[in-house]
């Protein structure tokens, strides 16, 4: 019912800026013929205060609330996402966007490339998260807000609502950054570069112009998505789940996929397959790798706040995510202390590991929904 | 900690609401599950902040609608920058902290005044139970044994005016609680008071010289009124 309720209040498609209107792009390059995928949930109202914008994951798209259009699967937040719910499209106008370089509607390395007129391949340049914010900053501008309520995001996300709040202080009332962190690791980097050489090493790769030779690397783009996937969970959850539980009676003696675990790794590396580019795996990873906000403050994280210190930001992490460990977000959280900015930051007791922001959280819900209502009161949206 | 039902204000919390001008800047360390913070929001609109180190305890603010970091009173106050509080309450929890000291230099550093309040363990009772049984006190302001309690730097009235002398500070109140009844004015340096007073509540200032000394920001803003009026 309330999945239906949704998809009645759904808007969106394709944003394209006029030729006049790039993108520019931290490398110095200029993105021109820019393309947005993006949906929209509720109505915005009369003064446009109450706008909400959630930023995807490595992987999401703007499908946050609607049916996968090529996998059919529902909307990968609608658990947070409805009436009654912490994001209400009753009240609230809700936009999520494809980031750009993603393969969803928003312009991509599997875009066509105006000057050449074929598929964009590795000529499409490198992009950074504040290169996926300033798109998106475009397109809220076009939509005609000038200030979003909130800025919402888990992982990847997180980084773009900390880049929101860090470029465009004057435009974002409230931030929300769930398990995420404000610079990549030397081991967020690693395994990132674990899956790009799995990609590359696969011969279907072609240098990047797979396209034009009509094949996919389907099998270096599936071993990427599972060292990837292996990073999401935790080892207590991955035990619970399948411990090591065989899919048949007995083993092969061979290297079949004997254990439970091997045979849910190869489903999610062959599912992710039909619905991911593998060069738009690469430039966004690099994209994360790549984020590191204090860099470009001084290597002072708590100097690139110092603007959005009337931001509201809430921050949550979770007690099993070694992918973006705690330490990371309380690194945040005292550079925002530091900044004067204002900040609600909880370590939330989990064992679902990186995902666990995605998945059935009670606490998480109380947290969001206590943070999100004090701050509509504050912003006169209650 | 003084143990109350839902409607009924803990008596320390209505005097440090006495104690808290409307409308200021307050930072609550050790804020539980933030009623405190509830209390200082409604009924004085003060801007409140809170550092708690339980997880449970943070998720409850935030679902109150309260910002509270999760965070350790040893470890989290460095990273306030200098006087971005009026106040800095530190309720029932200075005892339990691994270096007082530093955290009570700490509050005056983030705030212009820090309201601190703690179980007195020269409390004639406390004496007593050592006195007549010999094992450690376990009164009701001091309710848990000794090897689950948390407080690790107990103090008596006396030791902590000492303290205070030593970081030049100044007391602007104070007030003695015993058992559950309303805060009642003392005079802090009254050697019978160190018997008297079951839980201690101390408002204080860094001393004018000090003040100079390590805030540029200059002269404090004067207390308007009796301290205890309301």
């Amino acid at each position: 019912m309330a999945a239906l309720d949704l998809v009645t209040h759904a808007g969106g498609g394709t944003w394209r800026f006029p030729a006049n209107e790039p993108l520019r792009l931290d490398s110095g390059a200029m993105l021109e013929g820019l393309e947005i995928g993006y949906r929209t949930y509720g109505e915005l109202n009369a003064d446009k205060s109450n706008a909400i914008l959630i930023c995807h994951a490595l992987t999401g798209d703007q499908y946050v609330a609607s049916p996968h259009p090529t996998t059919g699967k529902p909307g990968w937040w609608l658990r947070m996402i409805g009436p009654g719910k912490p994001l209400d499209p009753e009240r609230h106008f809700i936009i999520c966007t494809n980031v750009i370089g993603g393969c969803m509607g928003s312009t991509g390395p599997a875009s066509i490339n105006p000057a050449t007129g074929k598929v964009y391949g590795l000529a499409f340049p490198v992009i950074t998260i504040p290169d996926m914010v300033r798109a998106q900053a475009m397109l809220v501008s076009a939509l005609g807000i000038e200030t979003l309520f909130a800025v919402i995001g888990g992982s990847m996300g997180g980084m773009q609502a900390q880049q929101w709040a860090v470029d465009y202080p004057e435009r974002v009332f409230s931030a929300v950054v769930l398990a995420s962190a404000s610079r990549h690791s030397a081991q967020n980097i690693a395994f990132h570069e674990v899956g790009r050489q799995a990609i590359m090493a696969d011969p279907d790769w072609r240098g990047g112009a797979y396209a034009e030779h009509g094949v996919q690397p389907g099998k270096g783009l599936a071993v990427a998505r599972m060292a990837a996937h292996i990073t999401y969970l935790s080892e207590p959850a991955l035990q619970r789940k399948f411990g090591r539980e065989l899919k048949r009676d007995g083993l092969s003696w061979g290297f079949d996929a004997d254990f439970q675990v091997e045979s849910y790794l190869r489903h999610q590396g062959a599912s992710f397959v039909d619905r991911f580019d593998a060069n738009s795996y690469l430039y966004i990873t690099r994209a994360t790798d790549y984020f590191d906000i204090a860099a470009s403050h001084g290597g002072v994280l708590a100097k690139a706040f110092t603007r959005a210190r009337d931001v509201r930001f809430c921050v949550l992490s979770f007690t099993s995510d070694w992918l973006y460990p705690t330490a990371e977000s309380r690194h945040l959280v005292r550079a925002l202390t530091a900044a004067g900015a204002r900040a609600a930051f909880a370590e939330i007791e989990s064992d679902k590991g990186h995902d666990a922001f995605l998945l059935d959280e009670p606490v998480m819900d109380a947290a969001l929904a206590g943070f999100l209502s004090s701050a509509e009161r504050d912003r006169g949206l209650i | 900690m003084t143990s109350n039902s839902q409607n009924k204000v803990r008596e320390d919390f209505r005097e440090i609401l006495r104690l808290v001008r409307p409308g200021s800047r307050v930072l609550d360390v050790g804020c539980g599950e933030g009623a405190l913070l509830d209390l200082l929001s409604h009924e004085k609109q003060v801007d409140g902040r809170g550092l708690e180190i339980s997880a449970s305890g943070v998720a409850a603010c935030m679902a109150r609608g309260l910002s509270v970091v999760q965070g350790d009173a040893d470890l989290d106050l460095d990273h306030f920058p200098n006087r971005s509080f009026d106040y800095a309450v530190l309720s029932q929890t200075l005892q339990a902290t691994r270096h007082p000291r530093h955290v009570l230099d700490e509050l005056l550093r983030i705030a212009d005044r820090a309201i601190v309040s703690f179980p007195n363990f020269g409390h004639w009772r406390v004496r007593w139970s050592l006195l007549s049984r010999g094992r450690m006190p376990e009164t009701k302001a001091l309710p848990m044994p000794w090897w689950s309690t948390p407080n690790i730097h107990l103090c008596t009235l006396a030791d902590f005016l000492a303290l205070t002398a030593e970081l030049n500070l100044r007391v602007d109140a104070c007030a003695a609680f015993a058992g559950a009844g309303p805060a009642r004015p003392m005079n802090p340096a009254s050697a019978l008071e160190n018997w008297r007073a079951e839980t201690c509540l101390f408002m204080l200032s860094r001393n004018a010289a000090t003040t100079q000394g390590n805030h540029p920001g200059g002269e404090l803003p004067p207390v308007s009124g009796d301290l205890f009026d309301g």
